[in-house]
């Protein structure tokens, strides 16, 4: 009995849509995928074409429809043309190049790139060039290039699109691609040119040599520009009045690469550029996308300065526009040029920061980074005025990034320490919550360090605590300052504003109510009662001190016990030692180079050899490391890889390896939302010397070294020390030495590690590794690794040996364990 | 351009073009997540925006939202005219077309979309030249029906 023909396409389509319920729907999915399977079965080849046409609706929809693959690759096989048409299109959607079953294709393939029809041969071309796999794409090479040369400029354009596919599956074979290109650029065929010049594109950006080869195109491309531009209406081609906009856009991207660090070709097409800039039509997206490209094209190549301003002046139209798509890609490339062109993009200034209240999210992310990039010394108090306003009133998304950005340039430029304290003030009040738990110890030293400040500022914090106690970074820098300059407080000295009467108790009340509050988190109580402890020797209420200390000791919280144990043994059996621990911090110095220096340890209890007091104040966390975590203005000795913030290429070392790294996810990608950042449960580094410590000391073990890389003469070492303070950070220097007879010079080390880490990677001694192993290149890499995982690491080197570039990329998996338990 | 969906208010996928080689779980996972993105973006936003490493061109045109990703180096302004274009083949070809004419017709969409661009990059920026191409294939179509119906 003879099986009822399946019912149509759209046939179905209709029934699926009237179910109601997605149970409903997946029935009568369930039920027909049932009637194709059987009709498969009988290997109908009347009615496969319009089965697995079926099979791809559902598949849209989210049902499996694997069992269909095999049927595609019949269909192809067919001489029927609806079914080639209908068995390519389910081959691009339901075939994996993981699979092997689409090797199977190839054949067909082949026979297709050579069949009588061209409407086939262009099916053929279509698919291998969307997914052709890369042993299809070295099978097929060969064919695809025999039509490249052909006349016939439908299958040309097919043609070079599809070689561009190719060439990206398997670049050795762009070579055999060369002699095709040969006068690819003569046709006249709008299509033919458009591929033609997305395939010179391809091989230029993958091959210098190709680059080279290609530049002497210039003249030609340029000609070709300037006669769309100067050719009159031609209706074929025109969009809103500009004559195909999408072939001036390529060729300007391909002037682009091939003028980049070349003076004479650079030169070639300056006039070009410049009469594009000028009499380009602006009212509408199309003009100004020819616009924006001429601009990236005019920055990236030696373009003249006139040409130079001309193009900043054209992002700062674009500023204006009422098109806020327009804005935002003004913003961006002004975001890529300011380090560059930084004058030229001052003029834009104020525009820029109007766009800090643009309504799109996007905008206002950009003029951010933007403002920050743009402040200087003369414009700080403008600017910092803008900039916290917007902190006051932008998305929660934005305040983290948005604070440290502030604190930066405040110490960057801060033209006065009132000034720059205020302004601090001024941050943690309003997004108090926000700032990073690493600004903390930042802001501490900052504060530690405007010595004439000290009254006023605790003073200030003091006053912040009575309003508010909920933004623990502000509570916990208040606590700070109040255990270390109570006695300014009370005495009433500030010479700033009206000192405030306030007494000991009152402090005390405070700072008590900060450890009993259920809104302070157990760093902030570990704080407060260090603080409290601290003014044991500023004020006179020792009594009242001694039984807050003494109640903690049997505190749930574990480190606050252990703090308020170890308190109350200074009360007791080390009382002669109590002021000279607890005295003044010095004014802490900032170094850019190794990460903790002294890193002792200060058991309260055990070795009292250890406590060696006059150590104890000058553990001195460089806090290099806390604020350039977040250098959002590029440009210091530290290159931070840590949270970019700026979605595009910062400048520095961390931008160019989100993309050279692969798989091995950098820490905190190139997302904009800031990564809530590790919660540091550790107190940070930069306390006083009584933060507590395990009361075993074995952390200090030594953990062996190991070698990461030897290869071709060049050997990496990485040595550890553990951060004391904080156990969930490595600290690994590199000592890097070259055993062949040619220093290795430009010598650059770049880090990447697994999404759950972070890491920092300090300056480096040098850039040269001499020969002969003569001496080493060290560099410190700091890595945090909260969740305890095995530690990999991604590293590439690159340097130049012998007048040669090289470059490397290695995986570092052989860490020793004791580096990351 | 790696990717193009077209997708309708209700987040019910419409057309998938992937030009590159991605699992179907992470194809799956993907469109969820883009499709949420999207949707959530208020209409004074712009059309671009930012998702994983990639750049987001997305324009509605009535009830269906055309999503293209990018690269870093691809011209988000000139991507807006590469959607246009479809619109505007789609347009010509369906004879003001909505909605329901890709749902029923989703292979043509296909087809065309596949004449107009090949591994993300324009084939012919000439429309007449597109819509010629699609024209004489579905000749042939019909062509290759009538044998068989005649041989029948």
């Amino acid at each position: 009995m003879r099986m009822p023909a399946p019912i149509r396409l759209r046939e179905l389509i209709r029934t699926i849509r009237t179910a109601r319920t997605q149970a409903e729907e997946r029935e009568m999915i369930q039920k027909e995928c049932a009637a194709i399977r059987s009709s498969f079965r009988e290997e109908d080849n009347t009615y496969r074409c319009r089965n697995v046409a079926k099979l791809l609706y559902m598949h849209m929809l989210g049902y499996p429809a694997h069992f269909g693959q095999l049927e595609c690759l019949k269909l192809i096989a067919s001489q029927k043309f609806t079914d080639k048409r209908i068995g390519y299109l389910g081959a691009m959607l339901l075939l994996d190049e993981r699979q092997d079953v689409h090797l199977l294709m190839t054949n067909c393939i082949k026979n297709d790139l050579n069949h009588s029809t061209q409407y086939v041969q262009g099916l053929a071309l279509c698919t291998l060039g969307c997914m052709g796999s890369s042993e299809m794409c070295r099978d097929l090479a060969g064919e695809v290039e025999k039509l490249l040369k052909t006349s016939n400029s439908y299958l040309r354009k097919k043609a070079a699109l599809c070689a561009v596919h190719v060439i990206r599956k398997v670049p050795e074979l762009m070579e055999m691609f060369l002699p095709a290109t040969k006068n690819l650029l003569s046709e006249k065929n709008h299509g033919v040119l458009h591929t033609s010049v997305v395939l010179l594109t391809e091989m230029c950006e993958r091959s210098p040599d190709m680059l080279s080869h290609f530049r002497k195109l210039v003249p030609q491309l340029v000609r070709i520009l300037k006669n769309l531009i100067m050719s009159g209406y031609s209706p074929e081609h025109d969009v809103s009045g500009i004559s195909d906009p999408f072939l001036q856009v390529r060729i300007l991207r391909l002037l682009r690469i091939l003028g980049k660090g070349d003076d004479d070709s650079s030169e070639a097409m300056n006039d070009i550029l410049a009469q594009v800039a000028t009499n380009t039509e602006t009212s509408k997206n199309v003009g100004n996308a020819i616009l924006y490209e001429t601009v990236l094209t005019i920055m990236d190549i030696k373009s003249e300065s006139g040409l130079r301003v001309l193009a900043i002046n054209i992002l700062g139209r674009f500023l204006l526009n009422n098109d806020k798509n327009i804005r935002y890609v003004a913003l961006t490339s002004l975001l890529k040029t300011v380090q560059t062109d930084h004058n030229a993009v001052q003029r834009h200034r104020s525009t820029i920061v109007d766009c800090l209240k643009d309504l799109d999210v996007s905008i206002k992310r950009r003029a951010m980074e933007l403002s920050f990039a743009l402040v200087n010394g003369n414009n700080i108090r403008g600017m910092m005025k803008e900039l916290l306003y917007f902190l006051d009133s932008c998305d929660p998304d934005f305040k983290a990034d948005c604070a440290s950005g502030i604190f930066l340039a405040a110490e960057k430029y801060a033209p006065s320490k009132r000034w720059h304290i205020d302004t601090i003030m001024r941050v943690l009040t309003t997004a108090g919550s926000y700032v990073r738990d690493d600004s903390v110890p930042n802001l501490i030293q900052l504060i530690t360090n405007s010595v004439e400040m000290h009254a006023y500022t605790v003073q200030r914090l003091y006053k912040a605590l009575l309003d508010d106690i909920s933004q623990q970074p502000l509570v916990q820098v208040a606590s700070w300052c109040i255990g270390e300059y109570g006695d300014l407080l009370v005495s009433g000295q500030c010479e700033e504003e009206e000192p405030i009467q306030v007494s000991e108790d009152e402090v005390l009340d405070v700072l008590e109510g900060l450890l009993v509050s259920n809104l302070s988190t157990p760093v902030t109580r570990g704080y407060s009662l260090t603080a409290i402890m601290k003014l044991s020797t500023r004020f006179s209420s020792l009594n009242r001190i001694k039984k807050v200390v003494s109640i903690y000791g049997s505190s749930i919280d574990v480190e606050l016990q252990q703090r308020a144990v170890e308190y109350n043994a200074l009360f007791k059996k080390y009382d002669h030692m109590r002021p000279a621990l607890l005295e003044r911090m010095p004014i802490m110095e900032k170094t850019a180079t190794n990460g903790p220096s002294e890193t002792v340890q200060t058991n309260g209890e055990t070795d009292s050899t250890i406590l060696d007091t006059k150590h104890l104040p000058s553990i001195s966390q460089p806090a290099s490391q806390a604020n350039d975590l977040l250098d959002l203005l590029g440009g210091n000795d530290v290159v931070p890889i840590i949270q970019t913030t700026v979605p595009t290429k910062p400048a520095s070392a961390g931008g160019e390896l989100l993309d050279l790294l692969g798989d091995l996810s950098l820490t905190g990608g190139p997302t904009p939302t800031p990564a809530s950042s590790v919660p540091m449960s550790q107190p940070p580094f930069l306390l006083d010397g009584l933060t507590s410590q395990p009361l075993f000391n074995d952390i200090a073990a030594v953990i062996p070294p190991m070698t990461a890389y030897n290869k071709n003469g060049l050997i990496i070492e990485f040595t550890f020390e553990r951060s004391n303070p904080n156990p969930n950070i490595a600290v690994i220097t590199i000592h890097a030495t070259n055993s062949t007879e040619a220093d290795m010079t430009e010598f650059v080390f770049q880090a990447a590690v697994p999404k759950t880490f972070q890491l920092q990677l300090l300056s480096p001694s040098s850039n040269v590794v001499p020969a002969f192993n003569q001496g080493s290149v060290t560099q410190v890499i700091r890595v945090l690794n909260p969740q305890k995982q095995q530690l990999r690491m991604r590293i590439k080197l690159t340097y130049t040996h012998k007048g040669s570039p090289v470059q490397d990329l290695a995986e570092v998996n052989n860490f020793p364990p004791q580096s990351w338990q | 351009m790696r990717f193009m969906l077209l997708f309708s208010r209700q987040g019910k996928l419409r057309l998938q073009k992937w030009y590159t080689a991605t699992a179907e779980r992470d194809k799956k996972k993907m469109v969820r997540e883009l499709m949420q993105v999207v949707l959530a973006r208020k209409p004074k936003m712009c059309s671009f925006l930012e998702w994983r490493d990639l750049k987001i061109v997305y324009k509605r045109y009535a009830s269906l939202y055309f999503c293209c990703a990018v690269e870093e180096q691809d011209n988000e302004l000139i991507t807006l005219e590469v959607i246009h274009r479809f619109v505007e083949l789609l347009d010509k070809y369906f004879g003001s077309v909505c909605e329901l004419d890709i749902i029923f017709n989703f292979e043509k969409a296909y087809f065309i979309l596949d004449e107009f661009l090949m591994g993300g990059e324009i084939q012919d920026t000439s429309k007449k030249s597109v819509l010629k191409a699609i024209e004489q294939a579905d000749l042939l179509q019909e062509v290759s029906l009538n044998l068989k119906h005649k041989m029948a």
